[in-house]
């Protein structure tokens, strides 16, 4: 909210938030008078007239001493001032300093605006209504003919309708200045953020997570069940019908070999989502399937005595995996090595392998993937490439969420 | 021969009574838990129990617990475990215990009818099935040991025989003669430093050495 539409006139209000308006700017001008004039005046009353340097040094920096003491209680009330009446929360951690350039500046300020609202307001009842008591003025050293009197009511209008402005743009710039001042100001707002962005990835990153899971039990439960059945029927048939003509055989060979291929590949698909070996039995087990399955040897070392949590786990093991796939892709490799250990207390996986090398995520491979995978948990993706090799990928994962 | 099954889906339940009936077996119990299971296996006591690792209530490794159970009280039920994926730790579980009548193999070998009917025949004869998925799964954990002395025709001669194959399977298996079997094992016995002994004990300690189960003696 610029300062142009803080103080823009809103004369389309209700009178419902006049009302309001009205209420919380008074409430404002009590605490202030409380907080500030108050404990002002006191050396005055005290010292009666204050004439001695001690009295007037005294009665300076009382009100201001005042202020500084109370800061955490007048920051309450004007919060609940806030909440009370404007429903506006403001919320944050206790910054004294700045909380006190409202107590000291703003406020007061915001204050002496509704006492003067009010004076406006008051005129302009008074002028405006200046033909009601015109008649009874008499006693009045001042009485206003018809003339002046015209030109009253249209002043009283005028002051009305200033003070209705004036009481719209206190209230805005009062609630600009306590957000600023009372709230969290900017860097513990982006501190806020950052916390909220960082719980709703997290969030997002394990919804994910589950989703996968659920894939990949369905799948399991449903289709890789029914498919297994049908090859094992089809088995059986291969194997007992004897007596069937050749292209029959051929037909049911054809079927059987298809159903097969086809749990083959709804395997390695459940295997790339989330395999159910890992959430099971952990790191360990799951990674010896995939390192078993890789065309080319590969040294498998696993040594995290504790599990981590569901996700980390599943970015673990899908950074082997890919990176396992990326090797037998490119890398023109003759062997390669997996190893997860902890590093501090953070699961650290390491990838390497004797191929050529010269891998570069930028360039558009599984890597950029992995890569990605690793910083939506908050790990750091680290890759040594040079021509000629040997790739050594790192990982170090967070070992919880 | 007798045999019991235990497999809580019961589309798969279907598929394994057909196959194991197609194998000569007759089927006195089907189980979808393991208590079931173990129940049918003390009542019947059959020459073979195939079992689902993962059964209700856990849905975990209920199926080689019992496994461990039935071989340690009822040494003539031999058992082969099938399972959703290869779990080496199951297997290690199992082979250093029993050596013989013990197969463990993926679920989609069943689908395979011809080998798998094989593989329950030979395990019901009280020998040794497992999936080479499994024996690959264990081979990844084995650093520098004797088995790194061995040629890669060795190896795969040794994956074979940890698979429970004889002589013949494994010469049809590789399009290789008997004789050149029977040369490669004694080469593999040789870099192993087996001790000489009966050929099958000298066979199974072998084998064990290449799963990386049990150093000495079964």
């Amino acid at each position: 909210m610029s300062l142009r539409t803080a103080i823009r006139p809103a004369f389309g209000r209700s009178p419902h938030r006049l009302g309001r308006d009205v209420r919380f700017g008074s409430a404002g001008i009590a605490v202030q008078f409380v907080a500030w004039a108050a404990p002002m005046s006191v050396p005055w009353v005290i010292y009666d007239n204050a004439s001695s340097p001690v009295d007037i040094l005294l009665a300076l920096t009382v009100p201001l001493i005042g202020p500084a003491v109370a800061t955490p209680l007048l920051t309450r009330v004007q919060r609940q001032r806030f909440a009370a009446l404007l429903d506006v929360g403001i919320t944050g951690p206790p910054r004294a300093r700045r909380q006190l350039w409202y107590h000291l500046l703003a406020g007061p300020a915001v204050a002496f605006g509704g006492v003067l609202a009010w004076g406006f307001a008051l005129g302009g009842v008074v002028a405006t209504t200046v033909f009601l008591w015109r008649q009874q003025a008499g006693r009045l050293k001042f009485l206003p003919d018809a003339t002046s009197a015209a030109y009253l009511t249209v002043g009283g209008c005028a002051l009305l309708a200033l003070a209705y402005w004036l009481i719209a743009a206190l209230v805005r710039l009062d609630t600009r200045a306590a957000t600023a001042f009372l709230g969290p100001g900017p860097a513990a707002e982006l501190e806020r953020r950052v916390e909220d962005l960082t719980e709703s990835r997290a969030g997002a990153v394990d919804a994910a997570d589950a989703e996968r899971r659920r894939i990949e039990r369905d799948l399991h439960d449903g289709a890789q069940r029914r498919l297994v059945s049908m090859a094992v029927n089809l088995g059986l048939a291969k194997a007992t019908m004897d007596d069937l003509p050749e292209a029959a055989c051929k037909v049911i060979d054809e079927a059987h070999r298809e159903a097969k291929e086809a749990i083959e590949e709804l395997s390695n698909l459940v295997r790339g989502l989330h395999p159910a070996v890992l959430d099971e039995l952990g790191l360990d087990a799951a990674l010896s399937g995939i390192a078993a399955r890789a065309p080319l040897p590969v040294r498998l070392r696993v040594d995290v005595p504790e599990r981590a949590a569901p996700t980390v786990e599943a970015v673990a093991y899908f950074v082997v995996s890919e990176a396992l796939a990326n090797i037998a892709k490119h890398a023109r490799a003759t062997r390669a090595g997996v190893g997860v250990v902890r590093a501090g207390d953070r699961p650290r996986v390491v990838v390497d392998d004797d191929g050529a090398g010269g891998a570069d995520p930028a360039r558009g491979s599984g890597l950029a993937g992995l890569a990605q995978r690793v910083g939506s948990v908050d790990g750091t993706f680290d890759i040594s490439s040079p021509l000629g090799g040997p790739t050594v990928i790192t990982v170090e994962l967070p070992c919880a969420l | 021969m007798r045999a019991v099954i235990a497999e809580d889906s019961v589309l798969l339940r279907i598929g394994l009574v057909k196959v194991v009936q197609t194998a000569g077996f007759e089927v006195v119990a089907e189980t979808d838990d393991a208590e079931g299971l173990l129940a049918a296996v003390e009542e019947q006591r059959p020459d073979i129990a195939v079992v689902d690792v993962r059964m209700p209530p856990g849905f975990t490794d209920e199926g080689v617990r019992a496994a461990l159970l039935i071989r340690r009280q009822w040494p003539d039920t031999a058992v082969l475990l099938l399972s959703q994926y290869v779990e080496e730790r199951y297997a290690a579980d199992l082979l250093t215990s029993h050596t013989s009548g013990i197969g463990y193999l993926l679920k989609q070998r069943v689908a395979d009818v011809e080998e798998f009917i094989d593989a329950l025949r030979r395990v019901a004869g009280g020998g040794t099935a497992l999936d080479p998925q499994v024996v690959a799964q264990l081979l990844v954990r084995r650093h520098s040991d004797p088995l790194d002395r061995l040629t890669s025709r060795e190896r795969d001669v040794l994956e074979l025989m940890a698979g429970g194959r004889s002589n013949a399977g494994i010469a049809g298996a590789l399009v290789i003669s008997e004789s050149a079997v029977a040369k490669h094992i004694n080469s593999i016995f040789g870099k192993l430093d087996l001790p000489v002994a009966e050929a099958d004990h000298r066979r199974v300690l072998a084998v064990l050495r290449f799963l990386g189960v049990g150093r000495g003696a079964p």
